[in-house]
């Protein structure tokens, strides 16, 4: 069996094959793999007996589960009223600029993507951002070359 | 509580059964309310929102598709509030939509051009958001033109491919202002399960998806001097033909367009019904022949129960869904078909016309049949079989093209050889047709007798229930069948793909146990098909039947095999059903193709 | 000198008296309790204002063998983070709300709907439930809790969109009727409430519906979470009395340059300096007149702020965010944007504005869901009140 296959039928097994168990498995997909592949959708469609085109319905539905490739870290900058107006497009400049990288963008070590999101629930404390699952706040410039830095260090160190 | 919900509608009261919905009330009372995303087949989705009424009392308006009536209601479909409202509806509709009217294929048959005439949508609209978006159209099926710059997000489509034929080809993707409606990965309709089978064409209220036209090659082909052109009309079409051209529903208008056919300039025009009687010697004796292996001769390498093959849209579907019953599908190909064969063929042969120089064009109330007519293994004659599929709606429109004025054509005979057909092979058109005139003659085979039904008719395989069983016990058999005698055969009917979903899984699964099985994957059989006048209903649908069943009784032969154009073909060409040449030009075989 | 509005410790109080409750619920009748939650005059704490007691009661009447209780915490609404910060700090008192609803209405299984946004806080909801699946073991209660989460869609916090997303579906709203409460999540009975609302219910239960419905006024009793940013000294979470006037609000928050309040998240009302003093936070006199609901969230904006600009990225956010499947939604808030940048850029007039009122009107009375009644407020209330930002 491929890796996409044992992984699909490792969530399965896990949370189900009913519709109900559709959005857990995208959703591990993801942890595993950044986004959900054209196989990976093949094989929900086959554990849970519903269409491809069905999976794909749902999962482009939701914008944390994407369909194109990401890098390991994925950087979502709130842009949202209270972030924007506290400095959310400096941030996004410092992250272009550290990660040499536009909006949108992988780096080319597949390490980092740059993404903007809608309202991260953290208005007092804009700008903001989420890597991965872990929300930053109070962002400036400089706080956020720091914090692209110690995921830098800690890429190196862990090889 | 009473099972009555007293209400009124535009002050006009209005008694109808609890549970109803307003527009149905409002239809009760003939108030017309204008609907899109509304069709008597789907479930109701509620969300175009043209439908909208006002109630007193309410300061939001209510979706009259959707909502259900309650006690003492007041609803006015007519307020300032709701034309107003319905007016904006319109206007955003036709802002997202490319609404390039005297260029499209729908033109004069859409929707949404008929609401915004309706409702004066003016230039001072909305601004046109289709510039804003980077727009395709997937023209590379053979069937379906899929253009959503034109589509208007009633979901009519996706519900039809996912409640009525439940394979979800089309779905839904992304939200927002990406929201669309997409195959899987967006990917073009061709490389998809799609069946082909039409049904999201017929339900399509704008020119969002079209068949694929063949139009101008049929029109080429008929001005070329040296061209023979061939032309075969399925069953289903003689019955539906006439409402493309303003007569009523259920109209049988078989010789009307068989006059028009010669007057567009078709050299011959024949039957597809021909072939259909041809299918039923073929399919019935490969039947039999299944039959004996696996009762008598106990050969557990022969797959029962078999099923019919004739609609090109079950073939590939289950293809797609069900690739390990593929052996149970007879190996007989479908009527058009074995029609294309044969006339490059046997009838070319005949006319002493070199096949090369023959255009073979087929008239067909289905959309697949143009898929059909472009797979590989559709070439035995050496040339492709069957040149051009034309759709009854693209006949209807070649006949206003050449300016004939349908309803005051004389009737007209087809030309002979292949052009003779049964009553049987008329309800090939209808569901439950093929699997009545296959018992029709295999009954009469094995017994030597005529079936045990009045007047011929197999009611009990008949109607518009989804999945229809029958049992017919075989007795007093010739002797050459004896191992037939008392045997109980166990037939069931099915249309449309969810329903023949069910059969097929129930087969899988154990819980069924037929020997043969007849599926259509249109609502209610060919004469529902995609290929079909637009709009469709259950009325209409039922209408087009009783037409058929009609048809069936007025001819004087009503059993396949009492056809003399068949019985000849097979003293002179054929020589024996599932014979030497019959293998080589009358059946198929069917490919696995992807799940998902 | 500034008087600042008294902030209220009902919902963060630390208190951790959830076995006490159970057992109190345990021993008096449903009838009770639904009546007390009725009479303290508890509404939905999201936005929409339902009142909670007659939710629990009419699920308690349903018939159907299983039935669901679900914590809507999909906060999405911009300038909306309290229900992340209650479910942070006092998540037992949800938890035991929704133990007491389960209770009531006959349910076995509950679930939280958390939001991807906040999938940070899972792991430490995740031990608190354990505890509590623990305590409900002791106390006999046949309740279980998980955790569903969400992939981000704003829309998914209408409940019906919310019941779709579990069920693998697109988060796409129902059709109303049939409401939650006898065909909600897989069809069954379902009570969904928001966090806020569940951990008010934790208070009334220990208080009595009396010292709630003393707070507050008229229709809108109790205190509120309000979530507080923008042009703020003081951004953060408040728990204010309802029914205070915007004026006080802005006095106490404001920058001391405030020219609007956006009330209620980007899908609510923008109201200018000049009718700060009549306004009322509150649910009475909903959407027209002078009170304004709001599910907590405040965005103040100073005079440095383009209210233009303000309402573009209210627009951007709800093109991205409507569902995309009603008419009205999905094309009426792609043209208020288009409609916008057009007169701005001059390539309309700005009558074209008044067009467009005529638009968000129709948008408001023939939505489906609640987003899409609601999406064009922010749109008529800044440009009613902001005509000149918006074309100059």
């Amino acid at each position: 069996m491929t890796e996409v296959k044992l992984l699909v039928k490792g969530l399965a097994d896990q949370h189900g094959r009913t519709m109900e168990s559709l959005l857990p498995i995208l959703q591990g997909i993801v942890h595993q793999q950044q986004h959900i592949s054209e196989d990976a959708m093949v094989e929900v469609a086959r554990e849970l007996d519903i269409s491809a085109a069905q999976v794909y319905g749902t999962a482009t539905f939701y914008s944390f589960l994407h369909t194109k490739p990401l890098g390991k870290y994925v950087i979502r900058v709130c842009k949202t009223i209270t972030c924007m107006m506290h400095g959310k497009n400096q941030v996004i400049q410092e992250l272009e600029t550290v990660l040499k990288v536009k909006l949108g963008e992988t780096t080319h070590d597949g390490k980092f993507t740059l993404l903007e999101t809608n309202c991260l629930g953290q208005c007092h404390k804009g700008p903001a951002m989420l890597i991965n699952d872990e929300p930053y706040t109070e962002l400036t410039p400089e706080k956020v070359r720091s914090i692209i830095m110690k995921y830098k260090q800690q890429e190196i160190s862990a090889n | 509580m009473s099972d009555k919900v007293n209400l009124k509608i535009d002050n006009i009261a209005v008694s109808i059964k609890n549970g109803s919905t307003i527009l149905e009330a409002a239809e009760k009372i003939n108030v017309r309310i204008p609907t899109l995303c509304y069709h008597e087949d789907l479930c109701v989705a509620g969300n175009c929102r043209i439908c909208v009424v006002e109630q007193t009392g309410s300061d939001r308006l209510l979706p009259a598709c959707a909502m259900p009536v309650s006690e003492g209601m007041e609803i006015h479909t007519n307020s300032m509030k709701v034309r107003n409202a319905r007016k904006q509806i319109v206007e955003l509709l036709v802002s997202e939509h490319r609404a390039d009217c005297t260029r499209c294929y729908k033109n004069g048959k859409c929707e949404l051009q008929e609401l915004s005439s309706e409702y004066i949508v003016g230039e001072n609209g909305f601004i046109d958001l289709v510039a804003h978006k980077g727009y395709t159209i997937d023209n590379f099926s053979p069937s379906i033109i899929k253009d959503d710059s034109k589509c208007i997000r009633c979901q009519r489509c996706v519900r039809t491919c996912d409640q009525l034929q439940s394979i979800s080809a089309l779905t839904v993707a992304h939200k927002g202002e990406s929201m669309k409606v997409s195959s899987f990965f967006d990917k073009p309709m061709f490389e998809v399960v799609c069946t082909n089978c039409g049904q999201c064409v017929n339900r399509c209220p704008t020119g969002a998806l079209t068949e694929k036209t063949y139009l101008d090659e049929v029109w080429t082909a008929l001005n070329s001097e040296t061209k023979h052109t061939v032309v075969q009309t399925a069953p289903a079409v003689r019955i539906a033909l006439g409402e493309a051209l303003g007569m009523p529903v259920g109209e049988i208008v078989t010789g009307k367009m068989v006059s028009a056919l010669r007057r567009l300039g078709f050299s011959s025009v024949l039957d597809t019904d021909f072939t259909a009687d041809l299918t039923i010697i073929e399919e019935g004796n490969e039947l039999l022949h299944r039959l004996k292996k696996v009762v008598k001769d106990k050969d557990t390498t022969v797959r029962l129960p078999l099923t019919t093959s004739c609609s090109p849209g079950w073939v590939k579907f289950i293809e797609h869904a069900f690739p390990e019953y593929l052996p149970n599908v007879s190996t007989a190909k479908s009527p058009q078909q074995m029609f294309g064969a044969l006339a490059k063929t046997f009838y070319a042969n005949k006319l002493k016309v070199d096949p090369e120089n023959m255009v073979s064009i087929s008239i067909m109330p289905c959309t697949a049949k143009k898929y059909e007519a472009d797979r590989p293994e559709m070439r035995s004659s050496g040339f492709k079989d069957v040149d051009y599929v034309l759709t009854t709606r693209e006949l209807a429109l070649m006949i206003k093209q050449a300016g004939i004025d349908f309803a005051s054509l004389p009737d007209d005979e087809y030309d002979s050889i292949m052009g003779e057909s049964s009553g049987a092979a008329v309800i090939f058109g209808a569901t439950g047709g093929v699997m009545e005139a296959a018992l029709r003659t295999a009954y009469e085979v094995v017994t030597g007798r005529e079936v045990p039904f009045e007047g011929l008719n197999i009611t009990p395989v008949r109607g518009m229930d989804y999945i229809r069983e029958a049992t017919i016990k075989i007795e007093n058999v010739l002797p050459e069948w004896d191992f037939l005698e008392g045997v109980e055969l166990k037939t069931c009917v099915a249309h449309g793909l969810s329903n023949a979903k069910k059969v097929m899984e129930a087969v899988r699964d154990g819980k069924a146990n037929y020997h043969f099985i007849e599926i259509m994957a249109c609502p209610g059989g060919c004469l529902g098909g995609g290929g079909q006048p637009i709009p469709t209903s259950p009325a209409i649908r039922k209408k087009r039947s009783e037409a058929i069943y009609h048809e069936d009784e007025l001819k004087p032969i009503r059993k396949s095999h009492e056809n003399p154009e068949v019985i000849h073909l097979y003293e002179e060409f054929l020589k024996e059903p599932l014979g030497e040449v019959s293998h080589k030009l009358l059946h198929t075989h069917y490919t696995e193709r992807n799940r998902y | 000198m500034k008087k600042n509005l008294q902030r209220l410790d009902l919902i963060f109080k630390n208190e951790h008296d959830t076995e006490a409750i159970l057992r109190k619920t345990l021993d008096r009748s449903h009838d009770e309790v639904i009546n007390d939650l009725i009479s303290s005059g508890l509404k939905g704490r999201g936005g929409a204002g339902f009142p909670t007691g007659l939710k629990w009661k009419l699920a308690a009447e349903a018939q159907a063998e299983q039935k669901y209780v679900i914590c809507n915490a999909d906060e999405g609404e911009p300038g909306t983070f309290k229900d992340r910060e209650i479910l942070s700090s006092v998540p037992h008192k949800v938890l035991t709300g929704m133990a007491v609803c389960a209770n009531i209405i006959g349910s076995t299984k509950g679930f939280i709907y958390l939001r991807s946004e906040y999938k940070f806080l899972k792991p430490q909801l995740l031990s608190v439930i354990d505890e509590f699946h623990k305590l409900l073991e002791v106390l006999n209660i046949n309740f279980k809790v998980d955790i569903f989460m969400g992939s981000g869609a704003y829309i998914c916090g209408e409940e019906s969109a919310l019941f779709e997303s579990m069920e693998g579906k697109r988060g796409e709203p129902r059709n109303k009727p049939p409401f939650p409460t006898d065909f909600g999540y897989m069809g069954e009975p379902t009570v969904i409430n928001n966090v806020e609302t569940l951990a008010h219910t934790y208070s009334i239960l220990k208080y009595g519906a009396d010292k709630f419905k003393d707070l507050g006024i008229q229709d809108s009793r109790g205190s509120k979470v309000f979530s507080v940013s923008g042009d703020t000294p003081n951004p953060g979470i408040y728990e204010l009395e309802f029914g205070m006037s915007l004026q006080k609000f802005v006095d106490d928050f404001g920058d001391g340059d405030s020219k609007a309040v956006q009330v209620g998240g980007a899908s609510g009302f923008c109201v200018p300096r000049k009718k700060f003093v009549k306004t009322v936070i509150g649910y009475q006199g909903k959407l027209r007149g002078t009170s304004l609901p709001t599910g907590g969230s405040m965005m103040i904006f100073n005079s440095s702020r383009s209210m233009y600009n303000v309402l573009h990225n209210y627009l951007d956010f709800f093109v991205e965010e409507s569902c995309g499947q009603c008419t009205p939604c999905r094309v009426g808030t792609q043209q208020l944007l288009l409609g916008i940048q057009a007169v701005k850029k001059g390539e309309q007039p700005s009558s074209y504005l008044d067009k467009l009122l005529v638009l968000a009107e129709a948008m408001r009375v023939t939505s489906k869901c609640g987003l899409g009644q609601s999406v064009a407020n922010s749109f008529s209330s800044i440009v009613e009140n902001f005509k000149e930002e918006m074309i100059y």
